[in-house]
């Protein structure tokens, strides 16, 4: 059992819990993701990492209530206990295992959208601890929605913020900031793109344009995690590839953006039904 | 005057009812049966049934005390061979094995060794009583909860070995759990109390530990001390046809197929793991796992085609899984393979494009080789097509494990006794012959155990 040891809700719809997990926190890298399941009759739920503690032990997860299996994940109290917790799953983001010489040229842009802004955090880390400068833009919809601003303060050069509303920060979306602080002067050798499917998509657009390479984090559908199922396979220059274990990190000028958010949605009806028909357990035992 | 007797007829639930349901298809014999079927076993002095089985299970001893009414007597004969006996009575191949060897099969109809195992592992599920050694303190993993490891793990521990099983899903049991469906292989009535039985010979599982990520070879042996390891990691890798459409929605692999619906209980309105099936369903290829594929989405309310390039008489899975198959309304699409999926305007699935196919000349395997028949494209409509052409090793440990080495089908090279290329590391099962039976890899772990043990004593 993954006892669950602090919890915070960034949004009310977005909720930070802290995780014991030894050995995946020993084991966890900037890039990585994990699986978790709630109790005996959930899904598996493919999360991102937004912090590891290989000391203490723990793992940092961010989850925003989408459906009846983030619902439940989310109705967890510290104290109470996940049934599985597993991973790191995936590769470690690419900077990781890059030669010292080949890190110093570096220069990187991380974009953040919505609850993508979680996995952003490490990987920002990482790179400020490893001295590589490192810019981030966070977007949301509006201010309510931002997360992670003051953390990822601390972990990077400059911090841009944007809400499509304008009520913080930049008036704009996350494409309309990159092009702005691009056009005042901010030079990159790498884009790193997490958020929504559609986010990434026209966010590595922006990048070809402006002739950034643009890593971005796929968050397909999966069961196991480890190769077995090919629920999340991506079509990556014209190529069948498995987010799960060759990903989930891939060169967004080659990712088939249409096709992945098409097969995102493939158990749209079957989940629907299960919606309706899902007793909240917000409250149980109580 | 035994042999007079004709082979006890096993009941199984009727076709049409168990079509719509999860239950077991066979009910097994009763006492009265199994008795009687035992009473019919020749005790011969050189039995090729033994041989012919992977874990040399003293099957006419068995069978001898069986007949005696001494159950417990034929479960202890049989739990010093096998851990499993309930899964393999039910899951191997007898009749490629100990009953295809049975010298009354010569003239009629051979013993139904597998029906009489089942029923003495039935009857004494979770009070089987291995003897085991005093312990001695020394640690093995293993890596995967399969048949391969289960064996293996069992083995090692009876000699007194300190064994962890190391799971990467979150359920013991590997492809038992997550391949074979219910209707086969009852998850909580059988499965469970086998596994129990191996954790009661001091067997650690841990689950949600995968080999390759979450731990390494390495880190298993440099940093907590284990000095053999032991991968029975199975072949869990799905192959595609690699044609057109292949990713359009509602094309699965049939391990996600079945993952979902046996490990993840879809066909239970208690879990929420979604599943989806849809009125037709076309499931692409003819082994033990197409079977399996094709009779769940028929169990979810589908009509469903089994599309197979060659002909029945080549289907790989066993006979008894195609007849099965067939009582119960599977439609067997002989000499027909996919060579396009095509899709509707919203990228789902609406048909499969086929080509006939005639028998050709025979190729290297002695098979007839099925070419197509030119011009012979055509289309079968349907929502989802499941694509069941076998499975290859994980490369997780393979990438990430120094000094081991694979061949060019991505199998770990290891010797006839398991050792690999890599001091103190051997492998069995799927992860080393490719997509195989449950009870070869059972083989294969035993035969393992040996050779670690003797690894040990000499280390």
């Amino acid at each position: 059992m993954y006892q669950i040891l602090s919890k915070e809700m960034l949004t009310p719809a977005i909720c930070r819990m802290k995780v014991e997990a030894p050995r995946l926190a020993a084991a966890a890298q900037p890039g990585q993701f994990l699986i978790v399941r709630a109790d005996e009759k959930g899904e598996r739920i493919p999360l991102t990492i937004s912090d590891f503690d290989a000391k203490r032990g723990t793992v940092t997860i961010v989850t925003q209530k989408i459906g009846a299996s983030s619902t439940d994940i989310i109705a967890y109290e510290p104290g109470e206990a996940f049934a599985d917790v597993v991973g790191p799953l995936g590769l470690p983001s690419e900077f990781v295992s890059m030669a010292p010489e080949e890190l110093a040229r570096q220069r990187y842009i991380l974009i953040a959208g919505g609850v993508g802004t979680a996995p952003v955090y490490p990987q920002a880390k990482w790179l400020k601890e490893h001295g590589v400068p490192v810019d981030v833009i966070i977007g949301a919809k509006t201010k309510d929605l931002l997360i992670y601003v003051e953390e990822m303060r601390s972990v990077c050069d400059n911090l841009f913020i944007c809400t499509d509303d304008g009520s913080e920060g930049f008036h704009g979306m996350g494409t309309n900031m990159l092009e702005h602080v691009v056009s005042e002067g901010h030079k990159y050798t790498q884009a790193v793109i997490i958020g929504p499917m559609i986010m990434m998509k026209f966010t590595t657009l922006t990048c070809k344009k402006l002739g950034i390479p643009a890593t971005v984090s796929l968050n397909t559908l999966m069961v196991d995690g480890t190769g077995m199922c090919g629920a999340c396979r991506v079509s990556v220059g014209g190529k069948t590839r498995f987010a799960c274990v060759e990903g989930p990190e891939f060169d967004g000028y080659q990712v088939d953006f249409d096709e992945a958010m098409r097969r995102q949605g493939q158990y749209k009806a079957e989940e629907a039904e299960a919606n309706e028909k899902h007793v909240c357990k917000i409250g149980r035992g109580k | 005057m035994a042999n007079r007797i004709p082979r006890v007829p096993v009941r199984e639930q009727d076709p049409k009812v168990r079509a719509t349901n999860f239950e077991e298809v066979c009910y097994g014999y009763n006492k009265e049966e199994a008795l009687l079927e035992a009473s019919r076993c020749l005790n011969c002095k050189n039995p090729r049934c033994m041989t012919a089985c992977p874990v040399g299970l003293q099957i006419p001893r068995f069978i001898a005390e069986l007949a005696q009414g001494n159950i417990a007597g034929a479960a202890a004969v049989i739990a010093e061979d096998s851990s499993l006996p309930a899964v393999c009575g039910r899951v191997c191949p007898q009749e490629t094995q100990c009953e295809g060897s049975c010298v009354l099969g010569v003239k009629g109809e051979p013993v139904a060794i597998g029906k009489l195992e089942r029923f003495v592992a039935d009857a004494t599920l979770g009070k089987a009583a291995a003897e085991v050694a005093p312990a001695n303190g020394i640690k093995v993993a293993v890596v995967g909860s399969g048949p391969a490891g289960l064996a293996c793990a069992s083995d090692l521990a009876k000699w007194g070995y300190d064994v962890t099983i190391f799971e990467a899903l979150h359920k013991a049991g590997g492809v038992l759990e997550y391949g074979i469906p219910e209707f086969r292989l009852p998850k909580d009535k059988v499965l469970k109390h086998e596994i129990e039985e191996v954790r009661k010979l001091s067997v650690k599982i841990e689950t949600d530990v995968i080999v390759g990520r979450t731990v390494t070879i390495d880190s298993l042996m440099d940093q907590e001390g284990f000095k053999a390891v032991f991968i029975g990691s199975g072949a869990g890798l799905p192959k595609f046809m690699n044609i057109p459409g292949e990713n359009f929605n509602g094309v699965f692999s049939a391990n996600e197929f079945l993952t979902r619906n046996n490990l993840m209980k879809a066909w239970r309105e208690d879990y929420l793991t979604p599943i989806h099936a849809g009125k037709k369903v076309c499931v692409v290829g003819g082994g033990n796992v197409a079977m399996d594929a094709a009779r769940t989405a028929l169990r979810l309310g589908a009509e469903v085609h089994i599309v197979y390039r060659r002909t029945e008489a080549e289907l790989p899975a066993r006979k008894e899984e195609v007849h099965h198959a067939i009582e119960e309304g599977i439609i067997f699409d002989m000499l027909t393979n996919p060579v396009e999926v095509i899709g509707d305007e919203r990228g789902w699935v609406k048909a499969l494009k086929c080509v006939k196919m005639e028998l050709g000349e025979p190729d290297e395997s002695g098979r007839r080789s099925p070419v197509p028949v030119e011009g012979s494209e055509f289309e079968i409509p349907t929502e989802t097509v499941i694509m069941a052409l076998g499975t290859s090793p994980n490369p997780l440990i393979s990438k990430t494990t120094k000094g081991l080495e694979v061949n060019r089908r991505g199998c770990l090279v290891a010797t006839e006794e398991g050792a690999t290329t890599r001091p103190g590391v051997f492998a069995g099962g799927d992860a080393v012959t490719g997509a195989a039976t449950v009870i070869l890899a059972m083989g294969a772990g035993r035969t393992a155990a040996k050779a670690i043990d003797a690894y040990l004593k000499q280390n």
